[in-house]
């Protein structure tokens, strides 16, 4: 047993680290967030030039056909750099969910453009009353149109078509349909947009069952635990940083335990959420038989991990926390965003007991899953 | 990464699970109420009956009385006898502690006298580290040590020494030089117990028991051949003890919680809020979900870390997260099993209505003391501060 990253895993991390940091600096960051439009065209291309929106995706498509864990690293690397757009709806989103659901023809279709940073997608899964259940997705096809709304659709601005999570099956819609209203629901996260959909008779293509959702969505939850991972470290290290370097009654604040003693809880929240998101990636891998309830682990602890190490980070920073120009808060913003994406704590509570508490007290789990 | 059991460890944990099969007593359990002597003699047995069977001290090497298995292994032995409901061994301490202390830090001669004893429970082991007055600034502990001739006179007082009351052997911190800053003076001595001027006083703790003992040292000698490591470098053995207490003391812990919690879920399943079954009310759900969680996040993390030990043959300091994970989750756990139980939970074993024997007001109690031995939080969270972030001393 081995759970540490071999040669070719730490080789991608670097890379990744230094290609968002080259290309995706903070100031970029900021950049983009305060002209409310979060997709760079010119960055994606790059992003697409070494293989990043494609990692996962076979060769075939022109992905680079990698694994799970190589895709946990590289969101972590995006999260650290706290890259802006569409990269996580499109591929361990949208993505994901046509690898799993669509067939070989559609696949083709659809998931090659990815590959080759040519087109961006996102998932349309919530509804009005917005609850993370795939059961509440109630939107219906009739003679392959829908007709409804979808709340809450990550970067459909900027998706070039867009996977809709219905109740009789996951469809496929272009950006350009007939019927399709997209409008913008401003919100906390800067760095990506909400939006609201409406279909009127839009044309719709059907991609799969509804039912195949469920594994493309835990892998989508593990890859979104790894970038609030990458935004927990580095938040952990401008609070370090700022700590060792701001000085109150003559010395560094960072020497005085009530400040050290919050840095230490932050490393621990920040290294047990990345332990919860690399265990998850490697059962989502090997198809382990605790796969979905240690997704919904990971989902649960960095929920509540992500909230607490950016409320330490910003007290710790003081009033300069509280600045506008201060980058703390753009982290502090996607963190609230990602606490809630695809379910937040509470809600990945109850999805562990129905796996685990379940199965010990009556011997099966609700939705028939193994643990 | 490959989370996988390679096909050595796997048919290592074969081997093992068809022995423990075999031979784990199975009256353990029912011993809760006997006498701390008694239950002791008892675990002393089944760490003979362990030792015969080649599986003490797996990673030790062989020549002085180990299987000479990897780290990894051991991290596995550690887990199937918390699996099997198998009794821990008798020589905590001297399996954990002091007999990786004296592989990495002894003579020759230290080794082959000490080491096969430590792993056949001849001798047990007690650590002779805190003070009255030297709690978590262990450094500034005051029992001396003075060279007469071929031997070191001690004199002082040590509390809170786990199997104190019925060690052969203790492994000692000593000032052997108060002339310098603290942690310079210090030296580790191996003390036989049963040297002319000791002597030991149990010490009754919370949970009515006394697992500790107090342990007085009156002019008593010790040969200079036992120091371990060198004289006034006693700091970097004790530090190099206790790194090995908070990194890979835990290994078969996270087991033993998840046994708990399971339990504990069962009872939900059986006890009634609200009119449903307990396992069925959102609250409960919530609470032992989160437990659940918790012991998987500490698998985790300690996997993790084995990965790192056995790469690097050495715990470091990011070990002190290990420790304030279990001990601040199992305060966590034991609460949450009294809310679920009520007064139930409160009950010894000796009440008819007891559950478990009285396990669970017993672990309340005693998880009480698992954020101050060892090591209390506040210093973890020092040391995380200072060694790993790299943040300035407090103190």
């Amino acid at each position: 047993m081995q759970f540490g990253l071999n040669e070719s895993q730490e080789i991608l991390q670097q890379n990744a680290r230094q290609f968002f940091a080259g290309e995706c600096p903070m100031t970029h960051v900021r950049h983009l967030a305060e002209s409310k439009q979060p997709y760079d065209p010119t960055l994606w291309s790059k992003m697409a030039t070494q293989g990043y929106t494609g990692i996962i995706f076979p060769e075939k498509y022109d992905g680079l056909g990698l694994g799970k864990v190589e895709l946990i690293l590289l969101m972590e690397e995006a999260g650290r750099a706290l890259l802006p757009g569409p990269f996580w709806s499109t591929v361990a989103l949208a993505g994901a969910v046509i690898d799993a659901v669509a067939s070989d023809r559609q696949k083709a279709r659809y998931l090659t453009p990815i590959c080759r940073g040519q087109a961006r997608s996102t998932l349309a899964l919530l509804e009005a009353g917005a609850t993370w259940d795939l059961a509440d997705a109630k939107l219906a096809a009739a003679d392959g149109r829908l007709t409804g709304e979808k709340l809450f659709v990550l970067d459909a601005d900027v998706a070039d078509f867009i996977v809709v999570a219905g109740q009789t099956g996951v469809f496929l819609v272009e950006a350009q349909a007939p019927g399709l209203s997209i409008t913008p629901m401003p919100a906390l996260d800067l760095t990506r947009n909400f939006d609201a959909l409406q279909f009127k008779d839009t044309p719709a293509e059907k991609l799969g069952e509804a039912t195949n959702l469920a594994p493309a969505l835990n892998l989508a939850t593990a890859a979104l635990v790894a970038e609030m991972v990458g935004g927990m470290q580095r938040v952990l290290d401008l609070t370090v940083d700022y700590a060792k370097m701001r000085k109150q009654f003559g010395k560094p604040i960072g020497t005085f335990q009530a400040v050290q003693h919050q840095c230490a809880d932050m490393y621990l929240e920040t290294e047990s959420s990345r332990s919860a998101a690399y265990y998850a990636a490697w059962a989502l891998e090997h198809d382990a038989p605790d796969a979905a309830t240690a997704t919904s682990i990971a989902k649960m602890y960095a929920s509540d991990a992500c909230r607490a190490v950016g409320n330490r980070g910003i007290q710790i920073h003081g009033g300069n926390g509280f600045a506008w120009e201060n980058d703390l808060h753009l982290y502090y913003r996607r963190a609230k965003a990602s606490e809630t994406m695809l379910g937040d704590a509470t809600f990945h509570r109850e999805r562990i007991a129905r796996l685990v508490i379940d199965s010990i007290t009556t011997g099966c789990s609700h939705d028939g899953s193994s643990r | 990464m490959d989370l996988n059991l390679t096909s050595e460890e796997m048919q290592f944990r074969d081997e093992l699970r068809s022995w423990l099969a075999a031979h784990v007593p199975s009256d353990w359990a029912e011993r809760r109420e006997e006498s701390l002597e008694s239950r002791f003699e008892y675990l002393r047995a089944w760490q003979r009956k362990l030792f015969a069977g080649g599986w003490a001290g797996v990673s030790w090497p062989k020549q002085y009385g180990g299987r000479g298995a990897s780290l990894m292994q051991q991290v596995i032995f550690w887990q199937e006898l918390a699996l099997a409901s198998a009794p821990p061994m008798a020589n905590t301490l001297g399996l954990g502690l002091i007999g990786p202390t004296i592989i990495a830090f002894g003579t020759e001669a230290q080794k082959t006298r000490f080491l096969a004893k430590i792993l056949s429970a001849e001798e047990i082991w007690c650590q002779g580290f805190s003070e009255p007055n030297a709690g978590s600034d262990l450094a500034s502990l005051q029992t001396e040590a003075r060279l007469d001739g071929n031997s070191y006179v001690v004199n002082g007082l040590k509390t809170w020494n786990s199997y104190g009351w019925v060690a052969d052997w203790c492994e000692l911190v000593v000032r052997t030089d108060p002339n310098v800053p603290k942690h310079k003076g210090l030296t580790v001595l191996l003390v036989d117990m049963k040297s002319a001027g000791i002597s030991v006083r149990p010490l009754r703790q919370i949970t009515g028991e006394s697992e500790f003992a107090e342990v007085s040292f009156r002019d008593v000698r010790v040969p200079a051949e036992n120091v371990v490591g060198n004289v006034n470098q006693g700091w970097n053995v004790a530090i190099g003890t206790l790194m090995h207490e908070r990194g890979t003391f835990g290994a078969g812990l996270q087991i033993t919680f998840r046994r708990n919690m399971e339990r504990l879920i069962e009872l939900a399943g059986s006890l009634r809020r609200n009119g449903r079954s307990a396992a069925q009310d959102p609250l409960v759900r919530q609470k032992l979900a989160q437990c659940y969680a918790e012991i998987e996040v500490m698998r985790w993390n300690q996997m993790r870390a084995f990965s790192r030990l056995n790469a690097t043959g050495v715990p470091g300091p990011e070990g002190s997260i290990q420790k304030i994970f279990w001990s601040e989750l199992n305060q966590r756990l034991q609460q949450a099993a009294q809310e679920l139980l009520g007064p139930y939970g409160q009950l010894a074993g000796s009440s008819r209505h007891s559950v478990d024997k009285g396990t669970w007001a017993y672990g309340y109690l005693r998880s009480r003391g698992n954020t101050i031995e060892a090591g209390t939080s506040e210093i973890q969270r020092n040391i995380i501060g200072h060694f790993v972030l790299g943040l300035p001393r407090s103190y």
